[in-house]
Parts: structure tokens; sequence; C-alpha cells
């Protein structure tokens, strides 16, 4: 059972965003990059459907030269193969982005398609989909659960307070979630491992695709900015709950209009 | 002529508070372009919206009454997506931010050729075309993209755009000539877990929870007060990853982010990642009893107290406001 995993680099959670001197992108100076949250979850499974079930776990990412820190971190998680298709992907669209991946996608061997269900920062959660349309494959997105079977796979995709148990045959694209297992750390042997394994890459012209329909954006960034601080917020004390409480069913009534 | 067709999620017949008020955004911009507003519903009953979305404005509902709609599935849903479009040749397609618009917008976009603009909060047709501002960074910043494909789409982020019913009769149904498929991937069932249970995806009130419960049990306080005022329950990083509540509760740059008319934040201290997924609600309130604490910063009404004192007393009080 061989996988795929697509992954995004993104700034840490935990960094503040500024805005660059073009006013569309981010000013990436001092930003500490990660492998994007939702990817961590996603490359667990397919690692864990490698140990059970033999195979391969390709990790594969579009992106600037920075992306191969990205990649070089699964492989010591336990991914077996890299794939880094090289292209400034901060000026594609998601679909841009899913066209790239689609193709670099098969150029190798692969029963499952595996993303997390969003880039962090981005937030798009579209780029999955797009790939499995792209390649014709079913989609099974925000997956919380997952079996892979004998040539067709089940899932559990979150919805609204309930999930939908869905059934569907390989090859197909799978986005996953929070909860969908337990990631692990990179082990010591793992970083070595890691480290005699070589990044594969290929250029948007490699795959045969044509650079200027890539960077044809569909959706085109007008600005960037930052939000207003909020301000004219009111602060109460609390000692006397019950006074507090009625402060602040009178705000829910007469401001929030609530109740 | 620039129309604007929205994808209507049914529920018992009825059409889904997001797609209604993708809907309503749907007629300003159908008015600003200078066409018209069209539905599309699908399965059996699909037709039967039409009153509904004539309501909201719709001149026409594209309904593919097939049984094999009757649920939602991604493929089935996307071949008749694109029959109706197709069909209707719009140059905006609008879609709720459910989980199935949000599952079949990129389908139908990659299908088409065409760019999306995902969770929008305002959205305008300018210089003949989509302009659309969504956050970005989970709310730490703002991005305003024009969508300059045929057709231009969206998903709108819940409860950004209150439905308004301003239109009269029933929009006029026209048959999407839709051939049942053979997919790839079938529903097996849907199960429907905590029975009672709103989910943060589309409340309206939202009362969450953080370190300062102090242990599991302790969410009861804030249960007890989204029962009591009609919310559903949210809930910081650190309660989650302390296996104290279920993911789905989790409000944040790694769960959900959300923007409901009310927010009451309980015992948390108001981390990055968390005021990014909440920040943009309506009417924030916050109980800590940290006043440095940073969710003051982006609270309407900021409470500095116990939460184990205050949250109950306001439960009482709420609970006594519905009795009368």
């Amino acid at each position: 059972m061989n996988s795929v995993v697509c992954i995004a680099q993104v700034p840490d959670t935990e960094s503040r965003i500024k805005i660059g001197g073009d006013g569309r992108h981010i000013d990436e100076a001092g930003l500490k990059f990660i492998v994007s949250p939702y990817d961590e979850y996603a490359l667990e499974e397919a690692i864990r459907l490698k140990e059970k079930s033999g195979g391969d776990v390709t990790v594969l990412s579009f992106g600037p030269d920075r992306v191969q820190q990205a990649l070089r971190e699964s492989l010591a998680r336990g991914a077996t193969k890299a794939l880094h298709v090289q292209g400034d992907s901060a000026d594609a669209d998601a679909l841009g982005i899913a066209k790239v991946l689609a193709a670099a996608v098969k150029t190798v061997p692969h029963d499952v398609v595996f993303f997390g269900k969003q880039g962090v920062g981005t937030d798009n959660s579209l780029v999955g989909p797009m790939v499995a349309e792209l390649l014709g494959y079913p989609q099974i997105n925000v997956v919380t659960h997952l079996d892979v079977g004998d040539g067709k796979l089940t899932a559990h995709r979150e919805l609204e307070g309930a999930e939908d148990v869905v059934e569907a045959a390989l090859p197909a694209v799978i986005t996953a979630q929070k909860g969908l297992n337990e990631p692990r750390y990179a082990s010591l042997k793992g970083i070595m491992a890691a480290k005699k394994i070589a990044i594969d890459t290929k250029s948007i012209a490699d795959l045969g695709l044509d650079e200027g329909d890539i960077l044809n954006q569909r959706v085109q960034v007008a600005k960037l900015e930052l939000p207003g601080e909020k301000s004219g917020g009111r602060k109460i004390d609390g000692a006397d709950a019950a006074a507090a409480a009625k402060e602040i069913l009178k705000y829910i009534r007469e401001e929030a209009k609530a109740l | 002529m620039a129309g604007v067709l929205v994808f209507c999620e049914l529920q018992d017949g009825k059409i889904k508070k997001t797609s209604r008020e993708a809907l309503t955004i749907g007629r300003k911009l159908a008015e600003a372009a200078g066409g018209e507003l069209a539905a599309f519903a699908a399965g059996s009953g699909a037709a039967g919206a039409a009153d509904e979305a004539g309501k909201l404005g719709a001149k026409k509902l594209y309904a593919a009454a097939d049984a094999q709609l009757d649920v939602y599935t991604t493929e089935p849903y996307a071949a008749a997506l694109k029959q109706a479009i197709d069909q209707a040749q719009p140059a905006v397609v609008l879609f709720g931010g459910t989980s199935n618009g949000r599952d079949l917008a990129p389908r139908i976009a990659a299908r088409v050729n065409a760019g999306v603009a995902s969770d929008v909060d305002r959205i305008e047709w300018t210089d003949g075309k989509l302009r659309a501002r969504r956050p970005v960074y989970s709310g730490k910043a703002f991005a305003t993209v024009d969508v300059v494909s045929t057709p231009a789409m969206a998903t709108t982020r819940p409860n950004a755009f209150p439905p308004e019913e301003t239109g009269s009769g029933a929009a006029d149904v026209v048959n999407v000539a839709y051939q049942p498929i053979e997919p790839k991937a079938k529903l097996v069932e849907t199960k429907t877990p905590e029975a009672g249970e709103l989910s943060i995806a589309e409340a309206d009130i939202i009362v969450s929870g953080g370190r300062g419960l102090k242990e599991a049990a302790n969410f009861s306080y804030i249960r007890d007060l989204a029962h009591a005022i009609g919310g559903a329950v949210g809930a910081s990083r650190a309660t989650v990853d302390a296996g104290w509540i279920d993911h789905q509760h989790q409000v944040g740059q790694t769960g959900r982010v959300v923007s409901p008319n009310l927010y009451i934040a309980a015992g948390i201290s108001g981390a990055i990642q968390h005021l990014a997924g909440m920040s943009s609600s309506k009417h924030i309130i916050a109980i800590n009893k940290d006043p440095e604490a940073p969710i003051f910063r982006v609270a309407d009404l900021g409470v500095v107290g116990d939460l184990f004192q205050v949250v109950p007393a306001l439960t009482e009080e709420v609970k006594r406001a519905k009795a009368h």
C-alpha cells in the first residue's frame, strides 16, 4: 500500500503576522516555518498504513527551497521518499497548486493521497478536493477515522455535529482532521536515517505543465491587512457575582439582543 | 447577463440557514451585477424549496430532483451542480460554508477551471468582478481577493450575512437534466452523536471554557450556561489537548474559526491562537480572574472575577429571564 502525503509549509501558529512591503504578501523575514499542523495527522496516518501493510510513503511539497526543511522533517518521522516541486507557490492560487500536485502525484506510485484538511494560514481548504477532481479520484474530506482495506477504504467525515461514514474505491484522496491520530515525534534514529534519503526535485516544466497557466491566478490577492485593534470594551468587577451576572444579562439583552 | 447561482442545502425540505445567508448576499451581488439570482437544490423534494428561495430573492430554482441526491455525496452532487451551471451560465456561484459546501466548492471549481474565495465575510460585485474579503492566518490578517474566472466562486462564512426575506412569490422551477452516475465513494451511514448538542460551526451563541475550569468535570458550568441560553459549547485548545472535551468543540487556529453574534469566554486567558479563532464574533463577553488576561483586549464586556461564582449566577439570571 503506497501513500503520497502533500505537505504545506506554513508560518508557525505562534507567529505574529506582518504585512510585506507590497501589501499583498506576508513579511517572511524572521518567520519560523513549520509543517502545517493538519498535515501532521495526514503524515502519521500514512506512516501507520505503511507499518501495517508495507509500501512507500512519499512526501510531496510545492514551493521555494525552504520547503525542503518540511520534507526533511517528514522523512525523519517516517516517510520513505520525498519530492520537491520547485516554484513560487505564493504566486499560485489553490487551483494552480492543485494542478502542480496532481501532476506530481501521477509520477509516484500511490493508493491513497493524503492532505491536511486545510493549510493553516491561507486557510483555503481547497487543494485536496481539487487534486481529487483533477485525478478523477473520490475524496473524503475532514476525516477523523480511517480504515484502509483491499482496494477500498472506509472513512469518517466530520460534519456539523454529526459524521458521515463513507466507503471509497482506491485510489482516493483523504484530508485529515485533528483527532485522526496522535502524531509521533521524530526519533534520533529517524533523523539520522532521513539524512541519507535524497529529496527528488522537479520543476513545473518537468511535470509537463505550462507555468503560465499555473501562475495565471483565478484568485488574485488585491490587499492584505491586519485587523483593527478593538477598542471601547468595558471591564467590570465580578467580586459580587450576582451583580455582575445582572450586568452581563443586561448587555446580552440590550446590546447583543440575544435573549 | 451576470447571474448568481447559489448552492442550497436542504434539511427536512427547508433551506439551511447558511444557504439562506448565501442567497441573501447572492441577491445583492446579482443586483449590483445587473443579473438574476438563482438557487440550486437537489434531491427528490428539491422543487419544494421554490417558495422559500423566492422569498430570499431567487427568480429561478434549478432543481435536480433525483433520489440519488437525497443525501449528500460529493460526486453525484458535483455532476448535478455542473449540469445546473451549464444550464444557468452564472457569473458567480456561491456556497454556504458548511461541511458539504466546503466539500463541493473545490470539486466543482476544479471541474470548470474556476477560482474560489473561501470563507468570505464580505463580498461585492465591483468593476465587473467579484471582490471578497477573507480572514487568513485564522483572522490575524484579512485578504481582499478578486476572483477573475468565469464563473467566480466563493464559500460564505456562517453568520456573516444575516438572511433577509425581501422577495415575493415562488422562484420558477427549472428542471436540471441530471443523469445518475456511478460514484466511487458511497455513504454508508450518518452518525449523529451527542444528541441535542449544537455545533459551534453555525451557532449564534457560543459559550467557551478554558483552562480556568481546572478539570474536565467542570465543563458542566459551561454546558449549563450554554443550555440555558441556547448556545453551543466551545473550548480552548488547552482543554482539548488535555482531553477534557472533544476537539469538535475547539475554537481557534487549529480548531474552528467562529463568528457568532455572542461569544462568552470563561476561564480562557486568550492565547493568540484562540483570539484568532473568535475575535471576529460580534459581541464578546470574557470572564476571567486575571485582569491582565489578553482575552480582555478583544472583549466588549470584561468581567474580572471567579468563573465558578459568576457563571452559575449568570445561568440563573438567564433562566429567570427566559421564564418571563
